[in-house]
């Protein structure tokens, strides 16, 4: 079965933008042990032949026309949840140096 | 202080009988009285008063104010509705405005329908039991020390605590199902895409649906009809049945199969009593009871647990910091902001998920692990497939246990998943299901599931209907 180690937990921390302490990941890495020797059972089952499901209503890429569609929110509405802006427009930290 | 039905709600204030200002009133001091239940995030007292006197003066100006004209309704904190703020019960989205409004909340107010109050649930829906709210746990209206299921935990627990006459819920995995089971209530989960879920907060889309959680089926089937058909503005959005007017009332001529893989091991013996009755209570309603198998179904937590975080680490990857919610202070640059956001916002159960979910759709590991779950997901739908050229319905428990007591299982996240057991697979497989109030195992509360076929909902809640009536 598959052992996650601490280090590997870190490694998906990393990725995931999350930093977790060393209580933390020495907790997950027990728990998910755990959780992927359960959904290791998958393994058994024999799909040969069968074709994945991602989807189940069958629609793929639905479209519309490419016209300016009101959703009724107003950038006042969305910009009053952003953390930071400056002259209507969304302000982060500086991304180079 | 029972509602009693939504449809003669609506007429009395159609007709004048009783007005919604009276209605919302009423909610609101439910809400207030049973405040101790813990099942309500936030109240929209100010908004519901005065979409209330709208109601009431259409009435006055002698027009008809719609099919849920004055009816009070609470929303699950994964809707956007406005008046309040929708945290989906967690830190990271805490302090957020609803920038526009869910589609169903569009379509239920339309028709007259007003929200009080915003429920409690598991952050982000992960979880079976509130316990994984950022904030509080509710507690099972049947028995305080008890949880009352989940996610839509809140929403269950207010329906049965009369705080409204329904409540709207998610269910990607069971969390409307469940909790109703676990409170005693109806719990309705329609056919993936029937209903759009434009506005809400996202957590595994190709599973995620809205269900309403009622007293009776009748008032399910009037909410789904106001709510349900396409949306341009949710592209996984299917055709409606022209209506959901229940009409049979027997079984007569309908062949349901019970699921010999959910009347096996494991499951709670009062349980298992309950659901034995409630299958001769359908065969003297006039069905044809065969028993079915379904080799794959003991696979569909596992796949459940792979496709679920899969899906959860990709939606929850939006919540940075930078555009709403929670923003952390102490950030330096850029990808500071990144990680510290959502390290300070996130709850345990949302870290697990995105890490799992990040694991299983990593380089090296997807094919096993993401790939393998969708081919197996496959092998399962065709199953169910299978099942229903020779069944009308599918029927077992909605959960192998009753409502388990606060904290029981909170220190093994393994064993909380493993509470979704029975209602995992109608999510993979887009099957419409209903939880219906079966009986109690002691002093709980037992859900019986049926399981209908894919856009079948009318005739799953026809049949529904006729088991809730000869449980009276």
């Amino acid at each position: 079965m598959t052992k996650l180690s601490k280090s590997d937990v870190k490694r998906l921390a990393d990725l995931a933008r999350l930093r977790l302490t060393d209580s933390e990941l020495e907790q997950f890495s027990g728990e998910f042990s755990n959780i992927l020797e359960y959904v290791e059972q998958l393994k058994d089952a024999d799909t040969d032949g069968l074709k994945p499901t991602y989807q189940v209503n069958g629609l793929s890429t639905v479209t519309r026309a490419d016209e300016l569609v009101d959703y009724g929110a107003s950038q006042k509405a969305l910009l009053k949840n952003v953390p930071k802006v400056r002259d209507d427009q969304i302000e982060v930290k500086r991304v180079l140096g | 202080m029972s509602w009693g039905a939504i449809a003669e709600l609506a007429a009395d204030v159609n007709a004048g009988k009783s007005t919604a200002t009276e209605n919302v009133k009423k909610a609101l001091k439910a809400i207030k009285d049973k405040a101790g239940f813990k099942a309500i995030i936030a109240t929209l007292e100010k908004r519901a008063l005065e979409r209330a006197k709208e109601v009431d003066d259409t009435v006055k100006s002698g027009k008809n104010a719609g099919r849920l004209a004055g009816v009070p309704f609470i929303a699950k904190d994964n809707f956007l509705v406005f008046g309040a703020d929708t945290t989906a019960a967690s830190n990271i989205l805490k302090g957020f405005e609803a920038p526009y409004q869910a589609t169903a909340i569009e379509k239920l107010e339309a028709e007259g329908a007003i929200c009080v109050a915003k429920a409690n649930l598991d952050a982000f829906a992960h979880g079976s039991s509130t316990e994984n709210s950022d904030f509080f746990t509710t507690l099972n209206p049947h028995d305080k020390t008890r949880v009352p299921g989940g996610s839509s935990g809140g929403s269950a627990a207010a329906v049965m605590l009369d705080m409204a006459p329904f409540a709207l819920g998610t269910d990607t995995g069971g969390s409307v199902r469940l909790p109703a089971s676990f409170c005693g209530a109806v719990g309705y989960k329609p056919t993936y895409g029937l209903v759009s879920r434009y506005g809400v907060v996202a957590m595994a889309s190709s599973t995620d649906v809205i269900g309403p959680i009622t007293k009776t089926v009748v008032d399910s089937a009037l909410v789904l009809d106001v709510m349900a058909g396409r949306d341009d503005f949710d592209g996984t959005t299917i055709e409606r049945e022209v209506d959901y007017n229940l009409q049979k009332t027997d079984l007569k001529g309908r062949k349901i199969g019970v699921v010999r893989e959910y009347m096996s091991e494991g499951l709670d013996p009062g349980v298992k009593k309950v659901t034995l009755k409630a299958i001769e209570t359908l065969k003297e309603l006039g069905a044809e009871v065969v028993e079915v198998s379904l080799p794959s179904l003991p696979l569909a937590l596992a796949i459940y647990y792979i496709v679920c975080p899969a899906e959860v680490s990709s939606n929850l990857a939006r919540y940075d910091g930078q555009r709403f919610g929670h923003t952390s202070k102490n950030a330096k640059n850029l990808d500071d902001s990144f990680a510290m956001t959502r390290t300070e916002g996130f709850g345990v159960e949302a870290k697990r998920r995105i890490m799992i979910g990040t694991y299983v759709l990593s380089s090296g590991y997807y094919d096993a692990y993401y790939k393998k779950a969708a081919l197996v997901r496959t092998k399962l739908i065709n199953e169910f497939n299978d099942a229903f050229n020779q069944v009308d319905f599918l029927v077992g428990p909605t959960s192998p246990i009753t409502a388990f007591k606060i904290g029981e299982k909170v220190a093994d996240p393994l064993q909380m998943y493993l509470i979704d057991i029975m209602t995992v697979a109608a999510n993979l497989t887009g099957n419409p299901a209903i939880s219906l109030p079966a009986g109690l195992s002691g002093e709980l509360p037992v859900g019986l599931q049926l399981i209908g076929a894919i856009g079948q909902d009318k005739s799953l809640l026809e049949a529904a209907r006729c088991f809730e009536g000869a449980c009276k």
